[in-house]
């Protein structure tokens, strides 16, 4: 068991200033036009305190209470994703010089260093998932080494999460600088790097007595158990490769809206469309990419092939992917059972049910 | 070759262009420095506020570069109005090129449709530069119409050197047509090479290199011994945008040419 400190509301306060002091802005989750979003903290009472998150297939809903807690729900809606992989961002700037020859110019970001509080673990799973996809990514590496991550184990699963069963939470694992047990009266801290230990040395924060942290621990071993949804382990999903025939994939293309929202909310995607803007007189542009999505008819476009014609090829692609080939790539299944997708399709389809049709026998 | 290659496209130069069928035509680039690559790799060609292509590489000396391309979507279109003396910009090689070292002692035949012969032009160029290093070589290419063919006279002085097979054959022809009629798949037996004695090098049409290689393993080629070069939609070419994917395989960087057992999982399957 690792050393675990005491840190109270008030201690709280003074770990957002002591950071801010060593020249990190603050994120954490607040309530915004009813859902969690990443926004700037100073306070800890600016936290959603009492908030309560309900998360079903096709919706995402948040309940106040006099709860004392401000991590008693499960996940926020955005991820760490947008963070370090810009939705949209400009990549070079062309522009042509006095004898009318273009010429090319790095457009690279200068990030400010970032501390961002509530980070789950599943998001801290698909964070390393980002980093080893982008790691010779001049745009995303810039923005990440200015990341200060101080993780909360997670206490409260929504019906939609599954990351007890790949492995990834409730508990967060690795990857954090800082991780929090959220109690009733305030919070256990651990450090989970040099950084960290660092950044909270100062606070002279008191030692948690052992069976605080039992206490703790056992919460989060419970979270793990109350989960609804569980995803099957990666050697059954490998088997997707074998399933492209299967009519299952019909029937979820039968409501897929092929809207992209999956795409959007899962921490791992990575899929980009790079894209030219020009100006008027014809002598600028800049290559920007945005976030792109496999479900979008242009992804597998080209002159005189279109690779995927129909929704149901899109989300076998999406699904095969994810699941399986991701394992091809990056030895682990790309899925880390945040549940973002189920719960943020406007048709409510739920991958882990997904998982389970296409696991029946077929002809 | 780093793994991931972001740098910023650099400034080319159009020093020719060469209208080399109705739509097809190739851009002979000026770059800044030498440039150096392996045959069937490609460059990422960017014009600026249109867009951006990847074009296959098919020669190169010094700092000069030569892109064969089809005038057919709106990038495309807007290169083949450029003329000498106009600027893009390109980055580039990226992927893995035809296997020279897995090529050499073998006879070799080349199998192409369309503007497949592209891809494969610099290593044609490299094997008759080390003709000694290679047993009998067997180029065919094929096309639909008569008039799609391009680099005839080239075909030509290849096939006048003696020691290179040319088969071209067109689905479509006039009389005039001196060649093959029908489609390369029936001039593959003609060669009457020796199967396990010979390496297959392909591109073209999907269709085509489906049929291709139906025959191919039918009439007893070896799988391992056929390579080939896709096509995909890369934004990248670094293996991040994801566009390129077969599976697990990013066709940009792990590609374009592959071995055939590679990517034969994922090779011609609806959808994937």
């Amino acid at each position: 068991m690792s050393l675990c400190r005491l840190l109270s509301h008030q201690a709280f306060d003074q770990l957002i200033a002591r950071l801010n002091a060593l020249g990190y802005r603050c994120i954490g989750p607040r309530v915004q036009d009813g859902h969690l979003v990443y926004s700037p903290l100073a306070r800890f009472d600016e936290l959603p305190r009492g908030v309560r998150q309900t998360q079903v297939p096709g919706a995402v809903r948040l309940h106040a209470t006099d709860g004392p807690r401000a991590f008693a729900w499960a996940n926020d809606d955005q991820c760490l994703k947008p963070f370090l992989f810009a939705p949209e961002e400009p990549l070079w700037a062309f522009e042509k010089d006095a004898d009318g020859i273009w010429r090319s110019r790095d457009i690279r970001p200068a990030p400010e260093p970032m501390a961002i509080f509530g980070v789950r673990a599943c998001d801290l799973a698909a964070l390393a998932l980002q980093d080893r996809h982008f790691r010779s990514d001049p745009w995303y590496q810039a923005r990440r080494q200015q990341l200060f991550l101080v993780a909360v184990h997670c206490t409260h699963p929504a019906s939609t999460c599954f990351c007890a069963s790949t492995g990834d939470g409730p508990q967060a694992q690795r990857g954090y600088d800082l991780a929090l047990y959220e109690t009733d009266a305030g919070f256990l801290l651990e450090t989970g790097s040099p950084r960290g230990e660092a950044a909270v040395a100062p606070l002279e924060l008191p030692k948690a007595a052992p069976e605080r942290i039992d206490e703790a621990q056992q919460e989060v071993a419970e979270a793990a158990r109350h989960q609804q949804r569980q995803l099957p382990p990666a050697d059954a999903l490998r088997q997707l490769q074998d399933k492209a025939s299967h009519p299952a994939w019909a029937d979820i293309a039968s409501h897929c809206l092929s809207c992209g929202n999956c795409t959007s909310v899962c921490p791992s995607c990575f899929c980009y469309d790079e894209t030219d803007s020009g100006s008027l007189d014809g002598r600028n542009a800049t290559r920007a990419r945005q976030w792109g999505s496999c479900f979008a008819p242009e992804h597998g476009r080209m002159a005189g092939l279109d690779v995927r014609t129909t929704v149901a090829q899109r989300y076998r692609q999406w699904l095969t992917h994810k699941l399986a080939s991701w394992q091809d790539q990056y030895d682990r299944p790309g899925c880390t059972g945040c549940g973002r997708c189920i719960s943020w399709c406007p048709a409510g389809i739920d991958l882990v049910a997904a998982v389970a049709a296409l696991a029946s026998p077929h002809e | 070759m780093n793994e991931c290659q972001l740098d910023r496209p650099v400034t080319a130069r159009v020093q020719a262009r060469i209208q080399e069928s109705g739509s097809i035509f190739t851009l002979r680039l000026a770059l800044p420095t030498d440039f150096a690559f392996v045959p069937g790799q490609f460059n990422e060609l960017y014009l600026p506020g249109v867009g951006a292509v990847p074009i296959s590489i098919v020669r190169a000396e010094g700092r000069l570069v030569d892109h064969s391309i089809r005038a057919v979507g709106r990038t495309t279109l807007a290169l083949s109005a450029l003329k000498a003396g106009d600027s893009l910009l390109l980055r580039g090689p990226f992927g893995q090129g035809w296997p020279l070292t897995a090529l050499t002692g073998k006879n070799l035949m080349i199998l192409t449709g369309g503007l497949g012969c592209a891809p494969v032009h610099a290593l044609i160029l490299e094997l008759l530069a080390r003709r000694g290093d290679f047993g009998r070589i067997s180029l065919i290419q094929g096309v639909r119409h008569a008039d799609d063919l391009i680099w005839r006279q080239t075909y030509e002085a290849w096939s006048s050197r003696g020691d290179v097979e040319v088969h071209l054959a067109a689905d479509n022809s006039s009389p005039d047509w001196p060649w093959h009629h029908g489609r390369v798949t029936t001039l593959i037996d003609l060669t009457g090479l020796p199967q396990a004695d010979t390496r297959v090098i392909l591109c073209g049409p999907e269709v085509m290199m489906d049929h291709a290689i139906r025959h191919l393993l039918d009439t007893g080629y070896r799988a391992g011994h056929i390579w080939l070069s896709m096509e995909r939609n890369m934004h990248c070419a670094s293996g991040q945008c994801g566009h390129c994917q077969m599976g697990p395989l990013f066709v940009c960087k792990d590609g374009p040419v592959f071995n055939l057992p590679a990517i034969q999982p994922y090779l011609f399957r609806e959808g994937i």
